[in-house]
């Protein structure tokens, strides 16, 4: 029994030291060697931000810094991922973009955020639209957590070879003259669709576009007033872009997809609708979907109704951040008057400094694919006219809630009282 | 009817001394170690969460039970619950009688045996986002496979996600896709392990073809029947991945315009990640361990009525 009492003392002595071991190695599993002027900034970006010319400018200018960019194609599972890393307080990046309808959240926590305005922000804040620079700020002016990119000045894009086999004009000021109103948009559905004569065809792409479109427009603020309370059923904005969508939604020329869907995607390029509701950032969206062969079916008129926003970013450095003082030049950079020209000639992502709006590299942009469709002046005329419109913080979830509600109306599943309490009675749950 | 199981003999002194004790706990320490990293504290730490109103980004405060109250009475919970038991069945059922019989099927001497059997296995092997893709692209409402079939028929175009029924079955289409074959193999080496004599025994008896399957085949597959079907349970009720996909495009957690096909995961993601309701989300967790107990019972009890019936 000796001996046998030996080796498990032994055993016990060697499994506790190599368990101790693992715990210690597991522990300082830190940062990996770096020289001591060198750091690495970690930039979280979706979709395409077309910086990469910006990155090799900003590393020569500052010698030791590597910038390493992680782009997410799907912007819901990227808002996600980016609220998830807040909330963990690490693991976000050094500078991460955030989408215009995540930033009310993001202002909850905004001591999670460098706030720019220590570092200069309001000295210089006529760079950017007055309404793009407030969004990112604190209700009490105090914090301002992002600065703009870009924003998603609004037209409306369609497709010229339908419209002629359709017998509607092809000329884009002539397209733009057939809908100076919503109304005059669905007249002109209307008209499209019999002249079309094929079922699989339709004029609009899908309700929840066109109630998004007429909501932005109507200013100041939609589900909740700027104290943060739920108006969804006594801001007569929201019914009446609702009412105005079901009627559209009657007139059966809607060909009823979910935007983003496979089915949207590839109604680019079969042609299963004749128009899209379409930010600056759509026209590189159109380009991808349609791919090579269409290039010059789709072109460009003005929005009806005049103007509207879809969309645009921030720059936002986490406090969770090792290099803040680098990241935040970074931001600087990317979003100065020089950064957004060069993303706007990259990808076509409309600046939110206005001055650039003068600019001629702007104003006189052409789009080849769009038939040569002057983008520039479209873009800047329907940002100019834009009125910020104020969301709240739960947002998203209010707006995934009606949406759905105007989705089950369009689909028929409901009628239009009906999917409207559903969307008022969802979007109250939704609210909290 | 058989109730004796084997002795266990056990042996007065033999647990050995402290030094030995420590030597056995010490190597089966790394698991619990892990497991109380990883499983055992993100288990309690959810239910701590689930008494508050803790929002994601937000502030949070002691709520005690109200979010238990406010689910009980939540429509879209119900709605969530009765979706992911309506797949977990539409599924499970005819998955596991398929897996049965492709197991018999793989059981006979066969050209290529291994071919097939490892055949079998390949739906499982592929990578879950591909399946949900290819599958909804198949059930796609304008230019999908299956409409396109369906038209030689004469059936008019149908738009799979938009009704209860017909996202159900897309559903657990790709489901039984996945998982079939797999579970065909385990009952395969199940099979395998039926003694032969069994079968020649029934055969002198006179047993039918049937009645041997019934009265031998079954009962020797009973363990691997209840262990398949709680494994089943578990994922069924779990399901997430692909009703997600089912869905593509915007807002593809709310599982269809009136959540036709959103899963309990589905609305627990939804609360947590959209709605930010960190302490609700982490109820419905909760409750959703309960609903699997449940369902586990349920099938325990159901099982044993397997060796009853004989």
């Amino acid at each position: 029994m000796k001996t046998h009492l030996h080796r498990p003392r032994r055993l016990v002595a060697l499994i506790g030291s190599l368990v101790l071991a693992g715990t210690a190695l597991a522990a300082c599993g830190g940062d990996d060697a770096e020289g001591a002027d060198d750091m690495t900034l970690r930039v979280n970006v979706f979709g395409n931000f077309g910086y990469e010319a910006l990155y090799d400018q900003f590393e020569k200018d500052n010698p030791g810094v590597k910038i390493v960019e992680t782009a997410e194609g799907d912007l819901g599972a990227y808002n996600t991922q980016l609220t998830q890393k807040i909330a963990a307080g690490s693991g976000a990046g050094d500078l991460v973009a955030i989408e215009e309808g995540q930033v009310v959240n993001f202002l909850q926590s905004a001591d999670k955020f460098v706030n720019f305005q220590d570092h200069g922000s309001n000295d210089q804040k006529d760079q950017w639209l007055d309404w793009k620079y407030q969004q990112a700020t604190t209700s009490d002016g105090a914090s301002t957590i992002g600065l703009g990119t870009d924003v998603g000045g609004l037209a409306m894009c369609y497709r010229k070879d339908l419209f002629e086999q359709a017998g509607l004009p092809t000329d884009r000021e002539e397209v733009s003259a057939l809908w100076p109103t919503w109304d005059d948009y669905i007249a002109t559905g209307e008209q499209f669709q019999e002249g079309i004569g094929d079922d699989k065809i339709h004029f609009t792409d899908a309700a929840t576009n066109m109630y998004n479109s007429i909501l932005m427009q109507s200013g100041d603020y939609t589900y909740f007033d700027t104290d943060d309370n739920l108006v969804i059923d006594s801001n007569p904005a929201v019914k009446d872009a609702w009412d105005q969508t079901v009627d559209m939604v009657d007139a059966g020329i809607s060909a009823k997809l979910q935007s983003f869907s496979n089915e949207w995607n590839a109604g680019f390029k079969n042609g299963s609708f004749a128009t899209v509701a379409c930010p600056a950032w759509m026209t590189g969206y159109i380009e991808e979907q349609a791919g090579e062969g269409g290039a010059g079916n789709w072109d460009i008129a003005s929005v009806p109704g005049g103007g509207g926003n879809w969309g645009g970013s921030f720059m936002a450095v986490p406090t969770s951040s090792e290099h803040q003082d680098m990241a935040i030049k970074l931001a600087y950079f990317l979003t100065s008057a020089d950064g957004q020209l060069s993303a706007f000639e990259n990808v076509g992502n409309l600046p939110s400094n206005p001055t650039l709006y003068e600019d001629p590299a702007v104003k006189d942009k052409t789009n080849e694919y769009f038939n040569a469709a002057p983008t520039g002046q479209i873009f800047v005329a329907g940002a100019s006219s834009l009125e910020p419109v104020y969301l709240g913080a739960k947002n998203q979830p209010v707006r995934d809630a009606v949406e759905n509600a105007l989705r089950s109306v369009e689909s028929g599943d409901k009628s239009s009282d009906d999917g409207w309490n559903t969307a008022v009675k969802d979007a109250e749950a939704a609210a909290g | 009817m058989d109730h004796t199981r084997p002795a266990v003999r056990r042996v007065r002194g033999s647990r050995g001394s402290t030094a030995e004790q420590l030597a056995g706990y010490s190597f089966i320490s790394p698991f619990f170690i892990l497991f109380a990293i990883f499983g055992l504290f993100p288990i309690l730490f959810t239910f701590w969460v689930s008494l508050h109103d803790w929002s994601l980004l937000g502030d949070r405060s002691w709520t005690g039970l109200a979010n238990y109250t406010e689910l009980v009475g939540d429509e879209r919970f119900w709605t969530a619950l009765v979706n992911t038991l309506g797949i977990f069945v539409l599924a499970t059922v005819p998955q596991l009688l398929m897996a049965l019989a492709l197991a018999q099927l793989l059981n006979r001497r066969l050209r290529g045996l291994t071919f097939w059997r490892m055949g079998v296995l390949l739906p499982n092997i592929t990578s879950v986002a591909a399946v949900g893709i290819i599958f909804t692209l198949l059930f796609a409402r304008d230019f999908g496979l299956v409409n396109w079939l369906l038209g030689f028929v004469g059936v008019e175009n149908i738009d799979w996600q938009a009704h209860r029924w017909s996202s159900w079955l897309a559903i657990s289409v790709m489901v039984d896709w996945r998982w079939t074959g797999y579970n065909a193999l385990i009952f395969l080496a199940a099979l395998q392990a039926v003694p032969k004599d069994l079968y020649e025994a029934a055969s002198i008896d006179g047993a039918s073809q049937f009645r041997q399957f019934w009265s031998v085949t079954i009962p020797m597959l009973r363990p691997t029947i209840i262990f398949v079907t709680l494994i089943s349970t578990i994922g069924g009720i779990q399901l997430f991945t692909e009703p997600l996909l089912f869905n593509s495009g915007t807002n593809a957690i709310s599982g269809g315009n009136t959540h036709q096909f959103q899963t309990l995961t589905m609305y627990l993601y939804e609360k947590a990640f959209v709605g930010q309701e960190f302490g609700y989300a982490s109820t419905i967790a909760w409750v959703m361990v309960l609903v699997i107990a449940l369902v586990a019972g349920i099938n325990a009890l159901m099982l044993r009525r397997i060796r009853t019936a004989v």
